[in-house]
């Protein structure tokens, strides 16, 4: 009987945590909120499904714990019982995994017009690296990384040479644009996550991987490193601010004269 | 009539060979320390494993510490704390869950169940614990070693595992690691040949596959793919190690480290994580497939009635074998892989949850219309199901490859994975103990201290991983030393983080009265006979408890039927042992 009661406990409790903790995902600033939907069609169907079997084997416990004279029931197993069980596992399973898949064709589906951008990792900082005024980025090689060249440009590469360097962990988007960001990491394998945008993907070292969103809201968001990278790896954090056109190309346009300045002399 | 193997088989045939000749030992040191017996050697995994595990626990305790209350104990700085938490996964894993349910309960159940002698190579299964033993004292070894132990997470990736800005990179800890991982895995395929073939070639007269306990079919199966999978970690490991102490570049393409450019190129990091998870998928199964075949034996045993659908049992188990194989990549979504890997591997991974639901229907199913004893092991059994249940579904966010997206390396994934094959499979492991103690030792364990033991564990595990879900849908990341300024999370959360670590140091130390329970019983518990649970399979029906050496005495057992008579229509009594004679009382059913 106890036993029971706590069983129906446990399922309904998690149930209200669920609904009523104040532990929710922070609201989105980027263009997947596919994902989150997702999110919540699996919360619905686990959920149900949690909850059935649970109260379920509550009721058994209840109903069928031994009493004297009890004789259990005889039966091996029952096909017809068996097949109706996984076909309905497959339709809720199926109902799960379509939505994924179709959202993650979108997810890994460029825009066209998506600009690109760089995102750098090294111990434990960010860099970033934005397109001049010809929208390309530069060859790099990271055997080309010294004190002057920190994220390792080519400087025989004409895309390279108005490429606008930000250090100091701050990235600035314009908002409702499109970005491709290309990342790369100098060291180890370093992971940009900006929980508002719902993005994440890893930095690898050797090789360029990406992943692309569209912040949709104006505001300051923390990218945190999610891939352990050593014992800086909590310290390792930036911010995207996300801004208006207007004012992002203001800042833009400041950004580019200073680097022009300081790749002026090494470009002679 | 459904066709199931219960009937009568035709009169069995006299054995057509001699029995080998048992080694049988002339010493105390040869019948306790370097001992052949399956059985002997099966307390000398447990007890090794066991004892890991309390270190393990120990470990989770202080790790806790850090999360719980940031700062109070100075002693725990980022160097530790990481060295802890990669400790602590490594250890559970391997040296804890898998030497427990492999070389433990598979070295004491297998030949018992299936109504063999010993195992059939059992010089090369006492080598098996003592290689087991040197690995798990080159793993601890580190903790002495200078620098420490590795810690790289459990997980090793490279390049950090082996660079200076990781604990134990450039000292010793990551090489004690790995050899130690080596020799485990060495250690490991001489006993794992012998479950397998032991299964294969030694099982009784009349016991035939579709005859055998689940328990037994769980752990051969995780058997046969721990030995396909395991050689996986073992070259990476080597791969790793030459890159550490050669200097050569398997892992480690061109680098710069703190500014200094490292003379390393071309390497691969992703190639080491498919390795990895090749071996690391697989690996979760390894565990689970011992603790679903073992849950459903106590299930059946105490709800007095036979496992539903025995034969769509064996096949699920089969299915997820197979299958763990080739899902590996889903814990690779954003490491930056082909993301097109992506569609292929959440399919099989959601997949992988038909067979493993069907496992759950057939558990609860089994206790519809049951007899229900809810003694210590039946507690367990159903507190698995519930952890199980919860830790499969949330398995269905992180396979669902978009979902994992933003889920994937926060606590959510730490929540799952503790849920799904930590909690889970140790309740079976205590279920388990309490279920075998008196066929071990002929006592019973204490009842009360067994339930005080068990309400702890249950519902404090829960209370600790069940809020840990909402830590990562937040976005905290996993693997943090401290969360530090976080504004996206509101302050409560620290709130919670306490809660948590509260929590878990009551369960840790309700594992003190399992201990206690342990040790006290051996003299003081009540005397069990050699069947208390009035159970049907072989195990328990030796002619003496515990079984000395050579488990039978004079004749080896004959199987008739199945190992599920139990609540049999027409039977005197509610179980019908398996080597009991006779045909099906009540139904004459006739084929076998």
């Amino acid at each position: 009987m106890a036993v029971a009661l706590i069983l129906v406990l446990v399922a309904l409790g998690s149930v209200i945590f669920h609904l009523v903790s104040p532990w929710w995902w922070t609201p989105i600033a980027s263009n997947w909120s596919y994902i989150d939907t997702t999110i919540v069609i699996t919360f619905w169907i686990t959920g149900a499904v949690f909850v059935a079997i649970v109260l379920f084997m509550a009721y058994c416990v209840y109903r069928f714990r031994h009493q004297p004279g009890r004789q259990a029931h005889y039966e091996p197993e029952s096909k017809r019982l068996e097949l109706w069980l996984t076909v309905v596992t497959g339709i809720g399973v199926a109902a799960m995994l379509a939505p994924g898949l179709l959202v993650w064709r979108q997810f890994i589906t460029v825009p066209e017009d998506a600009t690109d951008i760089e995102i750098f990792g090294q111990q434990w900082q960010w860099a970033f690296r934005l397109p001049g005024p010809d929208g390309k980025l530069g060859i790099t090689d990271a055997r080309l990384i010294s004190p002057d060249n920190p994220l390792g440009l080519s400087r025989d590469d004409p895309n390279a040479q108005d490429d606008v360097i930000i250090e100091g962990g701050e990235l600035r988007l314009p908002v409702d644009r499109p970005v491709k960001a290309l990342l790369r990491s100098a060291d180890v394998i370093h992971n940009f996550y900006v929980p508002e945008m719902r993005a994440k993907m890893d930095l690898v070292p050797g090789q360029v991987t990406y992943i692309w969103f569209t912040p949709t809201r104006t505001g300051t968001f923390e990218i945190l490193c999610a891939e352990l990278c050593g014992v800086g790896h909590p310290q390792m954090r930036g911010t995207v601010v996300v801004q208006d056109q207007k004012d992002y190309q203001a800042w833009l346009e400041e950004q580019m004269s200073r680097s022009f300045a300081r790749l002026a002399p090494a470009a002679q | 009539m459904v066709d199931v193997p219960l009937g009568h088989v035709g009169p069995a045939h006299t054995a057509d060979v001699e029995d080998v000749e048992l080694y049988h030992p002339h010493s105390w040191v040869t019948k306790y320390v370097f001992s052949q017996d399956a059985k002997v050697i099966a307390i000398q995994y447990s007890l090794t494993a066991l004892t890991v595990g309390l270190i393990a626990l120990v470990l989770s305790w202080l790790m806790r510490l850090q999360l719980g209350f940031p700062g109070v104990f100075t002693f725990i700085d980022a160097n530790a704390y990481y060295q802890f938490i990669t400790m602590h996964g490594m250890m559970m894993v391997v040296y804890v869950l898998t030497a427990l349910f492999l070389g433990g309960f598979g070295n004491y159940l297998i030949p018992l169940m299936v109504g063999a002698r010993d195992m059939v190579f059992p010089y090369v299964n006492m080598l098996s614990f003592w290689v087991y033993l040197l690995a798990v004292l080159i793993l601890v070894a580190s903790f002495f070693a200078p620098g420490g132990p590795t810690g790289a997470g459990w997980t090793l990736y490279p390049p950090q595992a082996i660079l200076s800005g990781t604990p134990g990179g450039q000292d010793w800890g990551i090489i004690l690691m790995l050899v130690s991982l080596m020799v485990f895995i060495i250690g490991f395929t001489m006993g794992g040949l012998n479950y397998v073939v032991t299964v294969l070639q030694a099982r009784a007269r009349g016991m035939t596959l579709m005859r055998m306990p689940l328990t037994v079919w769980g752990i051969f199966t995780a058997s046969f793919m721990a030995l396909l999978a395991f050689p996986a970690l073992f070259v990476g490991a080597v791969m790793m190690l030459f890159d550490r102490a050669l200097g050569t570049s398997f892992f480690m393409p061109a680098i710069v480290e703190m500014g200094q450019a490292l003379d390393r190129s071309g390497g691969s990091p992703l190639l080491f994580q498919h390795l990895f998870w090749f071996f690391g998928h697989p690996e979760v199964y390894i565990v689970a497939l011992p603790a679903f075949g073992i849950v459903s034996d106590l299930i059946s045993t105490h709800a007095r009635r036979n496992i539903f659908g025995y034969r769509m049992m064996v096949w699920a188990l089969l299915a997820i074998g197979a299958l763990s194989f080739i899902v590996w990549a889903h814990h690779m979504y954003v490491s930056g892989m082909n993301p097109y890997f992506g569609f292929f591997f959440a399919t099989t991974t959601l997949i992988i949850a038909i067979p493993t639901a069907i496992k759950v229907y057939n558990w609860i199913l089994t206790l519809w219309r049951g007899n229900i004893h809810l003694n210590v092991p039946m507690l367990f059994a159903l507190a698995f199901i519930v952890t199980f249940l919860n830790g499969g579904l949330t398995g269905l966010f992180l396979g669902n490859v978009v979902v994992d997206v933003p889920l994937s390396d926060t606590m959510f994934v730490v929540a799952h994975f503790h849920m799904v094959m930590g909690v889970a499979p140790i309740l079976v492991i205590f279920g388990a103990i309490y279920h075998w103690y008196p066929k071990v030792t002929g006592r019973m364990l204490n009842d009360t201290l067994g339930k005080l033991h068990f309400w702890v564990t249950f519902l404090g595990a829960y209370a600790i991983f069940f809020p840990m879900h909402y830590l990562g849908l937040m976005g905290i990341p996993r693997r943090y030393y401290e969360m530090g300024e976080m504004t996206f999370v509101p302050p409560s959360t620290h709130t919670l983080n306490a809660f948590i670590t509260i929590a878990a140091l009551v369960v840790g130390a309700a594992q003190l009265v399992f201990v206690f329970n342990l040790f006290w019983s051996l003299r003081h518990g009540r005397a069990s006979g050699g069947n208390p649970w009035r159970a049907t399979t072989l195990e328990w029906q030796t002619p003496e408890t515990p079984p000395p050496h050579g488990n039978w005495g004079k004749d080896l057992p004959v199987v008739y039927r199945w190992a599920y008579d139990y609540s049999v229509p027409g039977a005197a009594e509610d179980y019908i042992p398996q080597n009991q004679p006779g045909a099906h009382p009540a139904t004459g059913m006739s084929h076998g």
